[in-house]
């Protein structure tokens, strides 16, 4: 079952947005973030709205998606939109008994759990329309200033490659695992905090111990396909930017010039 | 996985009796369902729809560790859930959840210890200082120690060489027929099935396709082709000749029986 | 440069009085012990031996993953103990291993195969060219784009397969790589290897324990405690069924009944590898 989900949800698609390249896409995610944390002001909260909601659209990626990344974090959201309601100090709107709703309250409220929906939406429409190798590329080539202080740069990105390869592998392999011990009458995951983590042992040590011999086996593959590192290695995937990149950049910079016009004017 | 846009009939309307101390095989092609009729069986898996009785107990709803000492799985590569400090210790593990004397515990590891034929130094053993036939046996004493009424071997041969694998199955029989437990071994090679189980359960995109003697089962050697599977090398010789020769039997499937039909044969024409 | 050995044959490989020395655990072991050995171009050769026989060993001498601590290998007329030659082999030898998982490194098929290339600095325009090219070579273009965890064992092998072809080599050494995969997937890289073979001239070495994969190759090398014990063709080989049996290993089932008949005197030649050879002479003889 979890074999088909693949990591980070890609979803096919030929938009504009999914032709871009990645560090454009990483650029525009970062900054935007940056930007959604200086604004305070509700409209300008509601223009960021907007421009997220027209990205969507171009993508042609449904805003179901974006609604369903909100859920590792619905208990948090809705946490802290009631604190933020019935404890602001200011212009009261409504009294429930000692409780009571401001104004205020409710606009930090709607500003606090829009930006929340806002950072989680920019970051998965980033993964929505980048398939993973495409993004570590892109992150790869990002980082390729840091090689002038020897910074590992192509090493983290095999690294996180090799780690994309392998989740899914070692996610079945730890139900192989749990299954293997469970027919021997092991209770995995019961008992209270101690003997929890205890039971777990049965599970970790098997996938620790057969992880290594996979980094060894892989390791000599490697080397039998004549890998030695970055030296003289070339790839088949190349990062070019296009007119398009430059195209949607400017845009992007325009509008978030006019978010941040929105937040200092109202 | 009922709901789910993944649904498929991993099993479908699948009926057949065990009978105590059978020596069954199940076959079919990979993804014809036996794993997952095989993980029912210690309550892995629970079916949607139907009852499953194993040794006198009702599955759904059941207490596992009550089914699980009934029912011993021997999954492929058994070797990997190795993880105890010793081979001694790996072994005591599933037996530390069942309240037995310290004593008659030693007891068992031991005596299961020399039926798999691991020496006592390499009880003291770490899983990870032995051979690779030797983890296995270790691994399998690890669910014996359990005395299974049932023993299911899920390709145990695999990755084994043809000596190898012939002292895993001499060790197998032998219990078999001391300890007459009911084993159900699950495999693809044909000629391993032909020796060793007395019925045989072809398992075809969820169904049984059919459930009979080797001799009914390998005697369908066209049929058994159609959905994905073999028959033993010798079943396709015998096969061969009966179309020259009718009075040889089809539906051989050991070099003993061949050897005996053949010679036969061959004498009456000198 | 092509070598060539006495009978004018092109070497491509040749191992002289090698051996190698395993110095771990409680006492040293000779994996390979005094082996010498030809491999021609173009030949299809099975080396068959029980597990610890040290096959692997002389597999991975072969490209030089390991050095011969004594004797020599020289892959294409270079010596695989001289470092500047490494590279040089392991491009024209190529190797598949048993674990199918743990040789793939890309997310997807095609980036996989690419992997080869890249190593070996090749254009990337030219990299896209030989990945697809290798991928239909193999009949798995329709694979590229998939994830590798969604394939089966023998697709994943196949995979491998096509990522070595990829690199261009001469030699493909296949060590063990059917051990883990079922009667299809068997099946499936068998087809593959012969295919390359006999259309492409492709040297395959194959490294296995199941006799009836061995019965394909045009020479079947024994080892066992890391000597050559026999070598021939399959039906030399398999026809001193004591000697097989003695080293652990087996003969087509076939092969066995006619040597029983043949020890209860009703027969009187046993050399047979496969169905149809049996049949023949049984039919010979019963008349």
């Amino acid at each position: 079952m979890i074999r088909n989900i693949t990591l980070g949800q890609y979803l096919p698609g030929t938009s504009a947005i999914h032709r871009a390249d990645p560090r454009t896409k990483i650029i525009m995610t970062i900054s935007f973030m940056v930007v959604l944390f200086i604004v305070n002001s509700i409209w300008a909260l509601i223009a960021a709205l907007v421009f997220v909601a027209a990205v969507f659209l171009i993508s042609g990626i449904s805003f179901k998606y974006a609604i369903r990344g909100m859920k590792p974090v619905l208990y948090i959201i809705i946490f802290t939109t009631v604190l933020n309601m019935f404890f602001t100090d200011g212009n009261v709107l409504l009294r429930l008994g000692p409780a009571r709703i401001t104004e205020e309250g409710l606009i930090l409220a709607a500003v606090v759990s829009l930006r929340v929906f806002l950072l989680i939406a920019s970051a998965s429409i980033m993964t929505y329309t980048t398939t993973p190798i495409t993004l570590t590329d892109g992150i790869e080539k990002l980082m390729g200033p840091l090689k002038v202080i020897k910074f590992p740069v192509h090493e983290m990105a095999m690294m996180m490659t090799i780690a994309l390869r392998f989740i899914p592998t070692l996610i079945d392999e730890t139900d192989k695992i749990m299954k293997a011990q469970a027919a021997r009458g092991a209770d995995i995951g019961t008992g209270n905090l101690l003997q929890r983590a205890r039971s777990f042992i049965p599970v970790l040590i098997p996938l620790f111990v057969s992880s290594f011999r996979r980094a060894d086996d892989l390791a000599v593959a490697m080397e039998s396909r004549c890998y030695r590192g970055s030296e003289g290695r070339t790839s088949m995937r190349i990062l070019k930017f296009k007119g398009l990149d430059v195209a949607i950049l400017g845009i992007f910079i325009i509008i978030c010039a006019g978010i941040l016009l929105v937040h200092y004017l109202i | 996985m009922k709901g789910t846009p993944f649904e498929k009939k991993a099993l479908d309307n699948v009926s057949m009796e065990l009978k105590k101390g059978e020596f069954a095989a199940l076959i079919g092609h990979t993804g014809s369902g036996k794993s997952t009729l095989v993980q029912h069986l210690n309550g892995l898996l629970k079916q949607d729809e139907g009852q499953l009785n194993v040794a006198g107990l009702e599955t759904k709803g059941r207490d596992l560790k009550e089914l699980r000492k009934k029912v011993g799985i021997v999954f492929q590569y058994p070797e990997h859930q190795l993880f105890e400090e010793t081979v001694y210790k790996d072994i005591e593990f599933g037996l530390l959840k069942q309240n037995i004397p310290d004593e008659e515990r030693r007891k068992r590891i031991l005596d299961t210890a020399a039926i798999m034929e691991i020496s006592e130094s390499m009880l003291h053993k770490s899983p990870y200082e032995i051979s690779g036939g030797q983890k296995r046996r270790a691994a399998i004493a690890g669910i014996l120690v359990l005395e299974p009424e049932i023993l299911v071997l899920d390709e145990p041969a695999a990755g084994l060489d043809p000596s190898g694998t012939r002292e895993l199955f001499d060790i197998v029989t032998s219990l078999y027929r001391e300890k007459k437990i009911t084993v159900i071994l699950v495999s693809h090679s044909m000629e391993l099935v032909g020796d060793y189980a007395s019925r045989i359960i072809v398992m075809n995109k969820g169904r049984i396709e059919h459930d009979g003697t080797p001799s009914e089962v390998f005697g369908m050697g066209n049929k058994l082709e159609e959905i994905g599977l073999g028959v033993p090398q010798i079943t396709k010789l015998m096969a061969r000749l009966n179309e020259y020769y009718p009075e040889i039997a089809r539906d051989v499937y050991t070099i003993e029986d061949a050897q005996r039909i053949i010679g036969g044969i061959l004498r009456r024409g000198r | 440069m092509a070598v060539s050995n006495r009978a004018g044959r092109d070497l491509m490989i040749e191992i002289k009085k090698a051996e190698y020395i395993y110095d771990n655990h409680d006492f040293p072991v000779k994996a390979v012990d005094d082996v010498s050995l030809e491999i021609n171009t173009g030949e299809f050769i099975a080396v068959l031996g029980r597990n610890g026989s040290g096959k692997s060993t002389l597999a991975r001498l072969m490209n030089a993953l390991i050095i011969p601590d004594s004797g020599k290998v020289i892959v294409l007329g270079k010596d695989s103990s001289e470092a500047e030659n490494v590279w040089e082999i392991r491009k024209n030898v190529g190797m598949i291993f048993q674990n199918p998982d743990n040789q793939i490194v890309g997310t997807t098929v095609i980036e996989d195969v690419a992997f080869g290339p890249e190593n070996l600095g090749v254009e990337p325009v030219e990299i896209k060219k030989r990945a697809l090219k290798a991928l239909d070579m193999i009949g798995i273009e329709e694979l590229r784009e998939r994830a590798p965890h969604l394939l089966s064992g023998g697709q994943k092998q196949k995979v491998a397969i096509a990522g070595v072809l990829a690199m261009k080599p001469s030699c493909i050494i296949l060590d063990e790589s059917t051990s883990m995969l079922d009667p299809v997937g068997r099946r499936e890289v068998l087809e593959t290897i012969r295919k390359l073979n006999k259309i492409e001239n492709m040297t395959i070495i194959h490294i296995t324990h199941h006799m009836d994969e061995a019965c394909l190759a045009d020479r079947v090398v024994v080892v066992d405690e890391g000597k050559i014990v026999i070598q021939g063709s399959p039906r030399e080989v398999f026809s001193d069924v004591m000697l097989i049996e003695s080293l652990g290993l087996d003969v087509p089932q076939v092969t066995r009944l006619l040597f029983n008949l043949k020890k209860e005197g009703l027969v009187d030649d046993s050399a047979v590898i496969d169905i149809d050879e049996a049949v023949g002479k049984l039919r010979a003889l019963i008349g």
